[in-house]
């Protein structure tokens, strides 16, 4: 579904990624663990379209098509979800709205009407639910004064209305405690599906104790330097990074 | 003098004797007030040019005051209308059933004791002898009205006071006033309401708004523009807020030819408190003019000021927002925010925030900016497949709807707010497709 070759991309003056390889297919869950400041949050923000997070090197498919040629906007529509880190807030807009608007313009790229509003708002009021979120979050403006909690299980909600095949998550589970953790987890263990494939960007391991990866990729340095399975996420846990980006140099 | 004031002085109303000396010293200060030209501080950056070039200098022919079509009126508001037909009081249109301990008054209805009680306060909170144009409403004023709510009587229906001008006559000039008391403890809420009923209307509307709040009174205030943009309206609203006495008022500019709104409000008792929130958005060759004016000069007075703005295409938007703290105003807390955006390359701004400060232990901040849409909301809202030019359009009608979603009445809220999504709705249409 995503093939991502010998990726090199610059933030501004920087280069960031400098050659980073890696293939995920349907059905699959990668974890992309790194410490910080390796290009984990930028990898997201390449692959979803962000100006000036520019790829100057390598080629990204996406479903066999060249991503990296696409607007932002395509690449949602082409079912590439990306959950930000930081959400971003919009007073005066309110979240029923944007998610409207939102579902709206990926269901005309698939040639399908409008929805219904009364059917939208039931399926809305749904989805609050399966997040744990009060349905009156859908009356107020955009992430406007919503806890970190909050903002990471509206990012989860827009991503079950949108039903994207791939799903990009870039440190959902930062700053969560356990409880909100377990719902963000439910929620993704919900989606998972032969169709779909998730990749779950995350400083911590205990993320992985929820959602169990099929791969694990240790980003370093704008390049992933090792992959394995799950026992390697608990072996970075127990030791660190230090002892990886040795062995590897 | 120029050949525009002469021929305004010139211009008389039908007249009502005990109204007569007042319209002879409005006249009196119109002829000895230069006409305003670019070098005057005040009009610095709005020309008069239309309204002196045009031929509005007429009352309105207008003998069939009656319309025949359905008023667009706000909806649901479940308010005692008083509605005028270019200037002339429409008995059909206008609620008959008034509430309770509040009097409403035609001043051609009024009689002595009301004569008396206008009198009293006409022209006593705006001062004609700082601003022209309330001058020049002394001096053709023959009808106004006069709203009196008595001592701790709390009215909850609004009061809906609706100028409509209709294209039956063109080039002529309406002149309104509105005079409003609130005794003390007394609670009110005043809709001002004008609009026209074509595209093509147009005329010149020099309104005066004068409010009297006693100690410890409340107004909900509304004050809209929506006429359509080829007429001119040059207006105040002047209030004077005695002890502990709340105002509240929203006001709405949506452009037109000339919109021009000087708002004074006196803190004359402690624990006043004003609360002024105001949107405008000019387009076309629209040009918006707000210049507010805070004086605070006793202690312990707040005020909350947030004006907010869209300009586009060649339109022009000038807000000028003074806050003055005179030296015995301690303890006041005042904040000013003028926010604008600019959604073309030919649109303009000029604002001035103005604070001026004589005492010594205040709280006091203002701020004034022009920004473009944020980059950030905007990836977002592509990120989740918005195209650029929704997604623009989506955050211009945020900006301005944040003022939209405080207010009180939910008619009031849900009428305006299809109205600027239109506009938005418009703007959309036309970049697709141009696209």
């Amino acid at each position: 579904m995503l093939s991502v070759k010998e990726l090199r991309a610059s933030v501004g003056d920087k280069e960031i990624l400098k050659g980073l390889s890696l293939e995920v297919k349907a059905g699959e869950v990668h974890a992309i663990m790194g410490p910080n400041g390796s290009g984990k949050s930028t990898l997201g923000h390449v692959l979803a379209g962000r100006e000036n997070y520019e790829a100057i090197g390598g080629s990204v498919e996406f479903d066999g098509k060249n991503l990296l040629d696409m607007d932002t906007e395509e690449r949602a529509r082409e079912g590439l979800f990306l959950a930000f880190q930081y959400p971003v807030e919009i007073p005066g807009v309110s979240n029923m709205e944007f998610l409207k608007t939102a579902v709206d313009a990926v269901r005309e790229h698939r040639g399908q009407e409008p929805i219904d509003s009364v059917q939208f708002m039931k399926l809305a009021r749904e989805k609050c639910k399966a997040v744990n979120l009060d349905d009156q979050f859908l009356k107020r403006g955009v992430n406007e004064g919503f806890s970190g909690g909050e903002k990471k299980r509206n990012e989860l909600m827009q991503m079950m209305l949108l039903e994207p095949k791939l799903c990009i998550m870039d440190e959902t589970d930062s700053g969560l405690d356990i409880d909100a953790l377990q719902v963000v987890a439910e929620g993704v263990n919900a989606m998972r599906n032969e169709d779909r494939a998730i990749v779950l960007v995350t400083h911590y391991q205990r993320l992985l104790d929820f959602i169990k990866p099929d791969f694990v990729h240790v980003l370093s340095g704008g390049r992933i330097i090792k992959s394995g399975d799950h026992s390697l996420a608990l072996e970075l846990e127990e030791k660190g990074y230090g002892w990886i980006t040795k062995e590897v140099a | 003098m120029t050949a525009f004031t002469q021929q305004a002085a010139e211009l008389t109303p039908a007249g009502l004797d005990w109204l007569a000396e007042f319209n002879q010293r409005g006249r009196e200060r119109w002829k000895v007030t230069p006409f305003p030209t670019r070098k005057t501080e005040n009009w610095k950056y709005t020309s008069l040019q239309a309204l002196a070039d045009g031929s509005y200098l007429r009352w309105p022919q207008a003998s069939g005051a009656e319309l025949s079509e359905q008023v667009d009126a706000i909806q649901g508001l479940d308010a005692c209308a008083l509605i005028f037909v270019n200037g002339v009081f429409s008995e059909s249109l206008s609620c008959n059933k008034l509430p309770d301990s509040v009097e409403v008054v035609r001043f051609s209805q009024a009689n002595e004791s009301q004569q008396q009680a206008i009198l009293s306060k006409l022209g006593t909170i705006a001062d004609s002898e700082k601003h022209l144009f309330a001058a020049l409403n002394d001096s053709w004023l023959q009808e106004g009205v006069y709203l009196h709510v008595a001592k701790n009587a709390q009215v909850k229906t609004p009061i809906y006071i609706h100028h409509i001008t209709t294209p039956e006559a063109q080039n002529f000039a309406v002149n309104q006033r509105l005079l409003v008391h609130l005794e003390t403890s007394a609670e009110a809420t005043v809709v001002e309401h004008f609009s026209s009923t074509e595209e093509a209307q147009n005329c010149f509307t020099n309104a005066v708004t004068e409010l009297q709040l006693d100690a410890n009174a409340r107004l909900t205030h509304y004050h809209l523009h929506l006429e359509e943009e080829n007429t001119l309206h040059i207006g105040g609203v002047h209030v004077n807020l005695d002890r502990d006495a709340t105002l509240n008022s929203f006001m709405m500019s949506l452009g037109a030819n000339l919109q021009r709104t000087d708002v004074v409000v006196h803190h004359r008792g402690e624990g006043a408190h004003c609360g002024l929130n105001g949107i405008y958005m000019p387009n076309h060759k629209h040009t918006v003019d707000f210049h507010t004016c805070i004086e605070h000069a006793v202690p312990n007075c707040t005020t909350h000021e947030v004006f907010r703005g869209i300009i586009g295409d060649h339109g022009k938007a000038v807000f000028n927002g003074r806050i003055h703290i005179h030296e015995d105003a301690q303890k006041t807390v005042a904040d000013l925010s003028n926010k604008n955006l600019l959604t073309s390359h030919n649109a303009e701004v000029d604002t001035k925030p103005e604070l001026e400060i004589y005492a010594d232990d205040v709280k006091c901040s203002h701020g004034a900016t022009i920004a473009q849409l944020e980059e950030k909301a905007l990836y977002y809202l592509q990120s989740r497949g918005v195209d650029r030019e929704r997604a623009e359009i989506m955050l211009s009608f945020g900006f301005i709807n944040e003022l939209l979603e405080q207010l009180a009445h939910i008619p009031v809220r849900d009428y305006l707010t299809p109205l600027v999504s239109e506009l938005f709705e418009k703007k959309f249409d036309r970049a697709r497709a141009a696209a």
